[in-house]
């Protein structure tokens, strides 16, 4: 039927046919993104310029006042350093043992289908579930983690009830569960080397080591980038498995962003303050973002991407 | 003799190798091994030192008892129903939403979906204070909507979607549209069924992100009834602090369904972190 009709008003009925069925399409999408994303974004931002206690009808605005309190809290400093601490303590160690996995796993290996998964596995259970697994395994008298140190004569550490020794309790268990994810990136990130590299450096007479430094981990560049913001990022966001693993006990010692923050929105209810510390939150994220996307911006401009 | 010798060390590093790669398996599932045996122990098996792998009687009373503890059955289907549901609306409005984006030419179509790849930049903590005030001046505090109805629609899935039908060749589609299918007809027949692996990688990806998600349950749920698999073992940890048995009864219970779906659609799921290398 369209054939009647010129070219032009064609084209201009199908926009139009195109716009009323694409915001059609589009609508339920819509509908709950306005309603808890973009709603929300604007309006935390309006909230941390309040005070306002989600229960009481005390509602004014006090300026900068939320981010005064927040810089000049010393709790606020010290979750920020323990959730630096988890961040250096997790990121840094994971990604270690998780390229020498994928290293291992690209070779000739017996069982790779089963060993991926055993790796993979932890990546996939619920946090909660796998925080009372930890619990149980540091239990200073009948935990299976002393019980196994002991072997080598190690004295007995009591896990979550030593203030020093809980965050590296919770840094032991949160590179056990985002381990696999970061193997199956490096591995992905390997099979995109060519063989043809490692084959005329072995002409060339390149050892194991020098094959590693001078092809594998310049190549990889890329993707051991990815991997580190994305996990400095996931690092940062660290919640459940605190919430379960030590409550951020002993006497706060790992109590982390997340964790300060529900207690501020969630226990007292200052929903003003405790947005402030989500922006706070948010801008030390965004810079990790953005080093990211302008990494791979330069990236992609010399591989034409 | 040389040559022997060759094959000597190769061998010997090949069984190195393995030897290191398989310890260091085991330790990883070490701890699921060691919930299981807990799980089925009698307490005079559990606390003692040296510890015992193997319990001496198996225990499969600890279920029963676990189940009587807390209502576990309730907060599985509870968990259940809440996974599927937004696990189906997901599939619905992400579908629809790409296809929109893929597809469809008009005005500010790339303005809304820029803005929309922005937003899987916002990390949840900053969304999640109004959300909560949303749902209560809703009156939906404490209710299964407040836990489905944020999760019906996502950036990262409508993404994913789009990157996959934008690989479906368009010839498929003007055939029918010659024909005089409605968009909506040709969504349904023709790029649904050819996007089944993306889909389903969609499917998992928020079935076990919504299976195991742990914070907004807490945040939005109160009673009882409502509580899911993982709320409610949080809350049963609080009680039953030391009562190693029953909280690895509790524990399997809580990894078991999403192993079960693991172990059958690995696949997917490993392409689904190897393409958006978020999500865990």
């Amino acid at each position: 039927m369209y054939i009647f009709m010129n070219q032009k008003d064609y084209l201009k009925q199908q926009h139009r046919k195109n716009f009323i069925t694409g915001i059609l399409f589009l609508t339920p999408t819509l509908v709950i993104f306005s309603m808890f994303i973009l709603f929300p974004v604007l309006f935390s931002f309006f909230l941390s310029f309040h005070k306002w206690n989600m229960f009481s009808s005390s509602q004014s605005f006090i300026g900068f006042a939320n981010y005064q309190r927040l810089l000049t809290d010393p709790e606020f400093w010290q979750v920020l350093k323990q959730t630096i601490m988890y961040t250096l303590g997790t990121v840094p160690l994971n990604m270690v043992i998780a390229l020498f996995l994928a290293m291992m796993l690209n070779k000739k290996i017996k069982g790779k289908s089963f060993l991926r998964t055993a790796f993979f596995t932890p990546v996939i259970i619920s946090p909660v579930a796998a925080a009372l697994i930890w619990r149980w395994i540091y239990d200073p008298n009948f935990g299976l983690l002393n019980y196994a140190t002991g072997l080598f004569g190690i004295p007995p550490v009591n896990w979550l009830n030593d203030s020093r020794a809980a965050m590296a309790a919770l840094i032991i268990m949160g590179v056990w569960k985002t381990l696999g994810i970061n193997m199956v990136l490096f591995s992905a990130g390997l099979q995109g080397i060519p063989d043809t590299y490692y084959e005329a450096a072995e002409m060339d007479g390149a050892g194991r080591w020098s094959k590693f430094w001078n092809i594998t981990l310049p190549m990889l560049t890329p993707t051991t980038f990815f991997i580190m913001i994305m996990s400095m990022i996931s690092s940062f966001q660290v919640f459940d498995i605190v919430y379960v693993l030590t409550s951020g006990g002993p006497m706060g010692s790992t109590k982390v962003m997340v964790f300060y923050m529900y207690e501020y929105a969630f226990k007292f209810f200052e929903m003003g303050y405790a947005s402030a510390v989500a922006y706070i939150f948010f801008a030390m994220l965004a810079i990790l973002t953005l080093l990211q996307v302008k990494y791979m911006r330069t990236r992609s401009g010399y591989e034409g991407i | 003799m040389a040559n022997n010798n060759v094959k000597l060390q190769k061998l010997t590093k090949s069984i190195l190798m393995h030897g290191v790669i398989y310890l260091l398996a085991f330790i990883t599932i070490a701890p699921f091994i060691w919930m299981i045996l807990t799980s089925l122990k009698d307490i005079s098996d559990i606390f003692v030192y040296p510890p015992k792998w193997f319990p001496d009687k198996i225990q499969w009373n600890n279920y029963a008892r676990a189940f009587q503890a807390a209502p576990f059955g309730r907060y599985y289907l509870n968990s259940i129903f809440v996974a599927v549901t937004v696990t189906l609306g997901q599939l619905i409005t992400c579908s629809m939403a790409a296809y929109a984006f893929a597809r469809l030419k008009f005005w500010g179509r790339d303005v809304l979906f820029y803005i929309f790849l922005g937003t899987m930049m916002i990390p949840y903590q900053v969304t999640m204070i109004p959300s909560f005030m949303v749902l209560h001046w809703l009156g939906w505090i404490d209710s299964y909507q407040a836990m489905i109805v944020p999760g019906l629609a996502s950036a990262f899935g409508t993404f994913l979607l789009r990157q996959f039908f934008l690989t479906i060749p368009k010839e498929l589609e003007e055939a029918a549209y010659i024909d005089g299918c409605s968009k909506f007809r040709v969504l349904w027949q023709i790029i649904l069924p050819l996007s089944k692996p993306a889909l389903a990688t969609l499917a998992i990806f928020t079935f076990m992100g919504t299976f195991n998600d742990f914070i907004w349950a807490l945040i939005v749920v109160n009673s009882e009834h409502l509580r899911t698999v993982q709320l409610g073992l949080a809350v049963f940890r609080d009680r039953y602090i030391t009562d190693w048995d029953l909280l690895m009864a509790g524990s399997v219970m809580a990894t078991l369904p999403i192993l079960i779906v693991f172990f059958f659609a690995q696949k997917y799921f490993i392409k689904g972190i190897t393409l958006s290398g978020i999500k865990g």
